[in-house]
């Protein structure tokens, strides 16, 4: 298959420069990929989507009561990330993490940044993800956020900006090791004469990491990962979580608190539990501390926390940074804790509590993009461009009667990545999501999530809203000889 | 600083999980036995003679359901109810489905080997519920008996042989010691059409189905040669030797059980090793005839009665994990 047709039709393309020639750090891929016939290209394709259902990688359709799985589609051509691209990146991606987190830390403790005056407080306070029931608690080391899994997207002028933290309960890291596994078992020519660096060890890094939190450091601590069960639509990446790092899958109805201690129901007995990896939002957690009719969780939990007996990743309460509003904030919060500017920008807010910025977006709507602050998965969301008078109007008196809860962002010209299209290829909008480990050091896993909006023009890449995704490669630097490939 | 080696509690949960996954791929593969051999036994039976279909459906113990939905037992109606039936419990698609849905709750407690063969064996079995079926009956069920045994034996040869693993084999050996019940019990007192037919060849021919549906035809000639009702019977429920003999899968349970518990062979801790024990000892040292002439029907309804309190007990010594702590500082012991 040829890209001799294929045009970036004046997007930033992540393969190609303006001119039309490879970039070079894509070259060679290309070339590979073009020796290859269209029949091979497309049996590649369907053997990929095959190995796909037979593992079982689907994700749950909500609201389809069939129990209808499908599986997340997956673009055979890799996006490619230069060494030293990547390296801006994880530099930006470790002092944006370090800098949330001490910003959690003293939210829920003295507060400097509210007295300063850096952020309003009303702000801070006013947030849904904001949870009182967390103010004074110590999680082991000061770290809240263990696991995060930042969104980037590349703009028209080829800079990478940050759009969303996910600080809370962040998704996606399995396909990013699946991706890599069946990208390697179906297309295995693809990695020749480069070297991309492996993305295998993760779960090992992760297990660390959630051991470093034991808050009985001497012996050898009782990590499981707590899921919300078979119908949650990430099920598959927490059975693949636990499966990888090798513990114990758990249930809330698994788990139950006696004497201040968690304790996992067995065969043989009940077993203390040292950490557990929740995969359930705050609010689920504990309906003795959030919400009462919650099934899912643990009675009794939020106070085994608060008493140090057992320790949870991610913190609870952590999601007050993923407010949208707040997130307006963060180059002012790494100015104050990191005295440093922003390395990673963000995209330009507009706060809608702000009468000007409110007077603006009121007027530009049909330009820009518009967000409720505290929602995630591109719901709750408005495209101006891609929407009706009418869904315009509809926001707009949203945004009147709860100004704090929108913000809006001008609409960016995401940045696109060859996809294969019936027999061609096509630009297509991707993003990136890194996922960043908070243990005893800060560390990024190398690549990330790259999501692809698959409809034509699409500027929406979550898996809810018909997005698939792509193998994300970071190379190496220096000779390549001397790099192991994985 | 932890230094050896460490047992790894099961989950309740889990446990019930997988038993219940292992029960259900057994059931899934004797059902598609069923369905194989009585097709073919009706292809050798004289014209006139009549189909045979429903005995098939009272070997899973669904009569009740299958003549209230469907009626007549015919051959289409029958591969219907008992193969891709969704309100059927028993049927193919229904234990396929049922072992699939445990798998995927306990995904990381299996191998990934495992997982990957039921979810194809689901896939297949999906796929061929929206396709007619008509000469393609005999490979499918052949299709997914080979299934079954290629997850069995992908089972024993990636996954640790843990506690978790003997529970899959526990709740497999007395799913298949039920089964093996079933189908000479149905053959024993409905297959038969009358007195006078037992010792024709038509009576040789459906005892020789019999023996296929277990895989037992070959290893039973080994033992004995000619066909006899009572020595197939005998080879069936006594035989210590052949994998699907009911006497053969108690044993095999017996030892899953205590190597789950840590309780040596012959003594026991619990109701479930108790029962269970007396079972295993009851047919090790039985003899055949004075069965026969008791009564082998009796026999078998007594045998089902105590696999279904085994299966209770089961329940009960470790699923059922209630808020009775065992450790930690409520001081209660278990």
């Amino acid at each position: 298959m040829q890209f001799s047709s294929y045009d970036t039709q004046g997007f930033f393309d992540e393969m190609f420069e303006e001119n039309g020639k490879p970039r070079p750090h894509a070259g060679l891929l290309l070339e590979t990929v073009e020796s290859l016939s269209e029949g091979h290209l497309l049996r590649y394709k369907h053997a990929a989507e095959r190995l796909l259902l037979q593992m079982g990688i689907t994700f749950n359709v909500y609201g389809d009561t069939a129990g209808t799985e499908r599986i997340f589609p997956f673009d055979l051509i890799p996006r490619i990330i230069a060494a030293d691209e990547w390296d801006h990146i994880e530099r930006g991606l470790k002092q944006r993490v370090h800098a949330l987190n001490c910003f959690i830390d003293d939210i829920y403790h003295d507060r400097k940044i509210l007295k300063n005056g850096v952020i309003p407080s009303e702000v801070v306070l006013s947030a849904a993800s904001y949870r009182k029931q967390c103010h004074g608690l110590n999680p082991p080391r000061g770290v809240w956020c263990h696991v995060t899994g930042t969104d980037l997207v590349r703009g028209g002028d080829g800079r990478y900006y940050v759009l969303e933290d996910n600080l809370r309960v962040p998704s996606g890291v399995s396909y990013v090791l699946e991706n890599r596994e069946v990208l390697k078992r179906i297309f295995p020519a693809v990695f020749e004469g480069l070297s991309v660096r492996p993305v295998a060890e993760y779960p090992s890094r992760l297990l660390e990491t959630l051991e470093s939190m034991a808050p009985n450091p001497s012996s050898s601590p009782r990590v499981v990962l707590l899921t919300p069960g078979i119908y949650n639509s990430a099920y598959f990446e927490h059975s693949f979580l636990a499966q990888q790092m090798g513990v114990q899958l758990v249930e809330g109805r698994d788990l139950a608190v006696d004497g201040g201690d968690v304790f996992m129901r067995t065969t043989k007995g009940m077993e203390r539990v040292d950490v557990i990896y929740r995969r359930i939002d705050d609010d689920f957690l504990d309906p003795e501390a959030f919400r009462a009719d919650s099934l899912l969780g643990v009675p009794g939990l939020m106070s085994a926390y608060r008493q140090g007996r057992v320790a949870l990743a991610n913190a609870p309460g952590n999601g007050v940074a993923d407010d949208k509003v707040i997130y307006a904030y963060v180059p002012d919060m790494i100015r104050y804790y990191e005295g440093e500017d922003a390395i990673l920008p963000n995209v330009p807010t507009y706060l809608c509590w702000r009468d000007d910025d409110r007077a603006y977006v009121l007027e530009h709507l049909a330009e820009l993009v518009v967000k409720a602050a505290n929602e995630s998965g591109g719901y709750g969301m408005l495209v101006g461009p891609h929407s009706t008078r009418a869904q315009c109007d509809e926001f707009a008196l949203k945004i009147q009667a709860h100004p704090r809860n929108y913000i809006a962002q001008p609409t960016l010209a995401l940045s696109r990545v060859p996809t294969i299209v019936d027999d061609h290829f096509e630009g297509r909008h991707v993003d990136l999501r890194p996922y960043i480990l908070y243990g005893k050091d800060i560390y990024v896993v190398p690549g990330g999530l790259t999501r692809v909006a698959m409809k034509k023009g699409s500027l929406v890449v979550n898996s809810s809203q018909g997005g698939g995704s792509k193998d994300t490669w970071v190379l190496s630097h220096g000779p390549m000889a001397q790099e192991q490939r994985q | 600083m932890n230094t050896g080696y460490r047992t790894r509690p099961l989950l309740s949960r889990v446990a019930e999980a997988v038993y219940w996954m292992g029960r259900y791929m057994e059931r899934a593969e004797n059902v598609a036995r069923f369905i194989d051999v009585n097709q073919n036994l009706m292809l050798d039976l004289p014209r006139g003679f009549g189909e045979q279909w429903q005995p098939i459906v009272d070997t899973t113990g669904d009569r009740a359901a299958f003549l209230e939905r469907y009626g007549e037992a015919t051959l289409a109606n029958v591969v219907e109810f008992l193969g891709f039936d969704v309100r059927n419990p028993n049927s193919i698609y229904s234990c396929v489905t049922a072992a699939r849905e445990s798998a995927r709750s306990v995904r990381e407690t299996i191998s990934s080997e495992m997982w990957e063969q039921i979810n194809s064996l689901y896939l297949l079995i999906a796929t061929q519920s929206r396709k007619p079926l008509s000469e393609g009956l005999p490979q499918f069920c052949r299709d997914v008996r080979m299934a079954c045994h290629l997850f069995q034996g992908i089972q024993h040869s990636t996954m640790s042989h843990n506690e978790a693993w003997h529970f899959i084999r526990l709740g497999t050996s007395l799913e298949r010691a039920d089964k093996t019940t079933r189908i000479l019990d149905v053959k024993y007192f409905i297959l038969l059409p009358s007195v006078s037919d037992v010792g024709t060849p038509y009576d040789d021919i459906q005892w020789g189905a019999v023996l296929k549906s277990v895989s037992g035809f070959e290893m039973y000639r080994k033992c004995f040669g000619r066909i006899s009702p009572d020595r197939v019977v005998e080879f069936l429920l006594l035989d210590g030797e052949f994998p699907r003999a009911v006497r053969y899968c108690i044993g095999l349970a017996d030892n899953s059980l205590h190597a789950i518990t840590g309780t040596r062979l012959g003594a026991f801790s619990c109701p479930t090793e108790q029962r269970l024990g007396l079972l295993r000892s009851e047919l090790d040292y039985a003899q055949v005839e004075p069965i026969l002439q008791a009564g082998l029907h009796e026999f078998f309804d007594g045998l089902q009665a105590r696999m279904n309190t085994i299966d209770e007990c089961v329940r009960g010594d470790f699923f059922a994990q209630k808020v009775a702590f065992q450790v930690g500082t409520s001081g209660q012991s278990g």
